[in-house]
């Protein structure tokens, strides 16, 4: 508790592939909470506090380090459909959200989409979150909420390729 | 006692008081789909979210979260309007747009609630989920794509109908309702299935695609088809009973109704009596007549009778002012036979509480054992058997069957099958009278057809004997919409010798085994709107209306008295049943000193006051009766209803009891689930 993200990493867990340089992101607590950028990484300690304030969360501390190799959209669709896959079906917005928040994202990857249509994700997480029954519907936004608030450079850029390309 | 605040006013509720139930009371509507007065609690569907201060920066499900003391809640704060419009979109963005084609459109709790919380437009640009629909059965049409997984379906069917059929199957989006294996639902209540679902998943298959509710003139009334005068509302278009839907009444059928009462209403256009009809006396066969042929002929008939020798039987669906002034009549006449137990049941009728059921049906909750002589309630009256379950339910009360084995939807103890084993009740033998003893508020409640035999009255006296030694309630549950009230006004004659009688005058009775013990010579005059075994049997034909085409008063098998009222017109040259009599009595010099229906009902209060308490129950005063010690019989009690879909005269000629019947005996003979007993 309250170890340095960093030291964390490269002292303990034999550093990031190719150099800490080479890091893109860092979920810090499972797969659920919104994920860390580089520059937070530098000088973040993992404790439940700090991690808040940082807008994201300990959770089950289970960290997921991606370096530069990662098409983080794709890797962050991954897990809507984990989630997706998950949701029990009981209660409104985590049964059909998940399904919703995939099949956006699964665009997102590709770039097929709007630019309004970030935003639109955005609300839709926040109509999830905090409207169900069990964590589960929480769990499912906050790592699209950590996408766009950390890299939706990356997602514009990739929705003008798109266009680009189709036009 | 908490106290709270709701959107700033101060309100105390009781102790267990939902949220969402604490702004009903104050008047502010809180938009629900799973959540229903009646069934159990799941908060799935996310739209009663209300704000809750102090607790989580979150929005909290009230209908699940309980008021406590010094809460603030707010209704339609911003967090609470976006919250609510997020669930809505959420339930939208699976829905199909086909509200122009769905029967529940103009009724439908999603449309209404839409207009309030939806967004103009929709966001999603995917594909929408589309769900194989399911075979219910006759009754109720499934459109599951448009299922909203409220859930309340599969609530209702478990806690109310006491038949888990349903459930939820598969996880996430992909869930659905679906009945565990394909098969269909085998409650009698599950026409309840479509008004509790809150989409236009479950529609009433008969209905379908028939009318708009908003073009159906709406006629509360009461139900004829079993003893409980369940409330209901019949909706009709022009002079067509479109549907029957229930309507609230606490102490009798709750907010539900079984499927005979809300589905046999299409027997209502088959097989009428719309004219008069007389049997010619070349031919030997039934023609066409009119009413001054078929008058002159009956009143013929009865001058050129001894007295002694005439005989009027009253059946199961006659309003009290029919049989008021048939029984008027006759007395005019110096008739004195008549009768109204035409299923052949035989009771001491001297005392009513006798004969009524005395502890209310309501009544039944407050027991803590109820102990069932020769009945099948599930059968013989589908509510009363789902509020034996909801006591059941709520307090596991010890419940005993004496009678035939049957399904009744909770356990109960089989203590045997014929009058012995109330024989040693009364005597204070077996394991059941124990927990006769041993309870506070013991009930007992004889099934009508347990009377059905040579030593009725012993029987009758014999459920008295045991009631007495344990104190219990004596309840008798009549499946006859008129018996009460023909019994109150003293429509009966305990002797009557049937098979001497020369004319016999049939007020809607088609009871098969009566009707056979007529005399093959006799004249019989059928006054009925079914052309049935009674009129099939008649000489000249009356044709009357049925229980939605007149006003009338019905006294249910509590002693009840409700008022029904009409919904459409009688058919044809069809009138209404009182007025048949008091044309009849003209020709037969003796009219009946009253011309429309407020003399009528006066001169029935003068002699019977309890029929102008609507809606009240008045307890009878216990009495003497039956007879214990006459001779009894070994025979054990058969049930009294075979088929449950078929019980009356329009039942029988109801399309869709017809097909109910077939699944049912399709199910029992293919053996493919044990539920459904063997017809």
């Amino acid at each position: 508790m309250g170890i340095p993200l960093k030291e964390l990493l490269e002292r303990h867990c034999g550093g990031v592939r190719g150099g800490w340089d080479n890091l893109l992101a860092v979920i810090p607590g499972g797969s659920s909470t919104p994920l860390l950028t580089k520059e937070v990484c530098e000088n973040i300690t993992m404790d439940f506090d700090t991690l808040r304030a940082a807008g994201s969360g300990l959770g089950t501390a289970g960290v997921i380090v991606m370096d530069k190799s990662t098409d983080i959209i794709y890797a962050i669709a991954r897990l809507s459909q984990f989630y997706m896959h998950e949701s029990c079906g009981q209660c409104t917005p985590c049964r059909e959200g998940t399904g919703w928040l995939w099949r956006t994202m699964l665009r997102m990857v590709k770039g097929n989409a709007s630019v309004e249509e970030i935003d639109m994700l955005f609300e839709l997480t926040k109509e999830i979150e905090g409207h169900t029954i069990c964590a589960l519907g929480d769990a499912a936004a906050w790592p699209i909420q950590g996408l766009i608030k950390n890299f939706r450079p990356e997602m514009e850029r990739r929705i003008m390729e798109y266009r680009k390309m189709a036009a | 006692m908490p106290k709270l605040k709701i959107n700033n006013v101060e309100i105390e509720v009781e102790k267990g008081t939902s949220i969402l139930q604490a702004c009903e009371m104050l008047g502010h509507e809180v938009p629900r789909f799973c959540y229903h007065d009646r069934l159990s609690v799941p908060a799935n569907c996310r739209m009663c979210l209300v704000e809750v201060k102090p607790g989580p920066p979150k929005p909290q499900a009230s209908c699940a979260l309980a008021c406590a003391d010094n809460m603030e809640v707010f209704t339609d704060s911003p967090m609470v309007k976006k919250a609510r419009n997020g669930v809505m979109e959420m339930l939208l963005i699976n829905h199909p747009l086909d509200c122009p084609i769905c029967d529940q459109g103009g009724e439908c709790d999603l449309q209404d609630q839409a207009v309030g919380y939806g967004f103009d437009r929709s966001r999603y640009y995917e594909n929408k989920r589309a769900v194989k629909d399911k075979n219910l059965g006759p009754l109720i049409k499934t459109v599951m794509t448009r299922c909203i997984q409220c859930t309340r379906c599969i609530r209702f069917a478990e806690e109310i109908a006491g038949t888990p059929d349903l459930g939820m199957i598969h996880r996430g989006e992909d869930s659905e309702i679906s009945t565990f294996i394909e098969k269909t639902i085998t409650s009698e209540m599950s026409g309840n299935l479509i008004d509790v679902c809150p989409v236009g998943a479950l529609t009433s298959k008969p209905y379908a695609f028939q009318a708009r509710p908003w073009e159906l003139k709406k006629t509360e009334t009461i139900d004829v088809h079993d003893g409980l005068g369940c409330n209901i509302r019949v909706d009709s278009r022009g002079g067509e009973v479109m549907r029957i839907l229930p309507r609230l009444h606490e102490d009798i059928n709750e907010e539900w109704i079984d499927d005979r009462t809300r589905f046999a209403y299409d027997g209502l256009k088959r097989q009428r009596l719309d004219r008069p009809y007389v049997r010619d006396d070349k031919t030997g066969r039934l023609r066409p007549g009119t009413w001054e042929e078929a008058f002159l002929k009956v009143s013929e008939r009865i001058r050129a009778t001894n007295r002694g020798k005439v005989a009027a039987l009253a059946g199961d669906l006659c309003d009290a002012e029919s049989m008021v002034a048939l029984k008027d009549l006759m007395r005019s006449l110096g008739v004195d036979n008549l009768e109204c137990r035409v299923d052949g049941a035989r009771f001491d009728t001297s005392a009513r509480a006798g004969y009524i059921f005395n502890s209310g049906i309501s009544g039944i909750e407050q027991a803590d054992a109820i102990l069932l002589v020769g009945t099948d309630p599930r059968k013989e009256a589908a509510l009363v058997n789902a509020r034996i379950l909801k006591t059941w339910r709520g307090k596991r009360v010890k419940i005993g069957l004496i009678g035939e084995n049957a399904d009744l939807a909770y356990p109960y103890t089989h203590i045997g099958t014929g009058p012995a084993s109330l024989e040693d009740l009364a005597g204070g033998k077996g394991a059941f009278a124990d927990v006769l003893a041993n309870a506070k508020n013991p009930i007992l409640i004889v099934g009508a057809g347990a009377f059905r035999r040579e030593d009725g009255v012993a029987i009758q006296g014999l459920c008295r004997a045991v009631a007495e030694k344990y104190k219990a309630g004596y309840n008798v549950l009549h499946m006859a919409a008129s018996r009460v009230a023909a019994l109150d006004i003293g429509f009966v004659k305990d002797d009557l010798d049937l098979p001497a009688m020369q004319v016999v005058y049939l007020l809607g009775v088609d009871n098969p085994d009566i009707l056979d013990q007529i005399n093959p010579d006799a004249f019989v005059v059928y006054q009925g709107h079914h052309g049935d075994a009674g009129a099939m049997r008649a000489d000249v034909i009356l044709p009357g209306a049925a229980y939605t085409e007149k006003d009338g008063l019905y006294i249910n098998t509590e002693g009840r008295v409700q008022f029904a009222k009409q919904a459409v017109w009688p058919p044809g040259e069809a009138r209404e049943d009182w007025k048949i009599v008091r044309a009849l009595s003209a020709y037969l010099d003796r009219p009946l000193p009253y011309d429309d229906i407020i003399h009528l009902r006066g001169r029935m209060v003068r002699e019977w006051p309890h029929l102008a308490e609507l809606d009240a129950l008045i307890p009878a005063e216990w009495a003497a009766f039956g007879n214990p010690q006459a001779p009894i019989s070994k025979d054990a009690f058969v049930p009294a209803v075979s088929n449950f879909y078929m019980t009356n005269v329009i039942t029988r000629a109801s399309l869709t009891m017809a097909k109910c019947t077939d699944t049912l005996l399709k199910s029992a003979v293919m053996g493919e689930n044990g539920s459904v007993a063997a017809e």
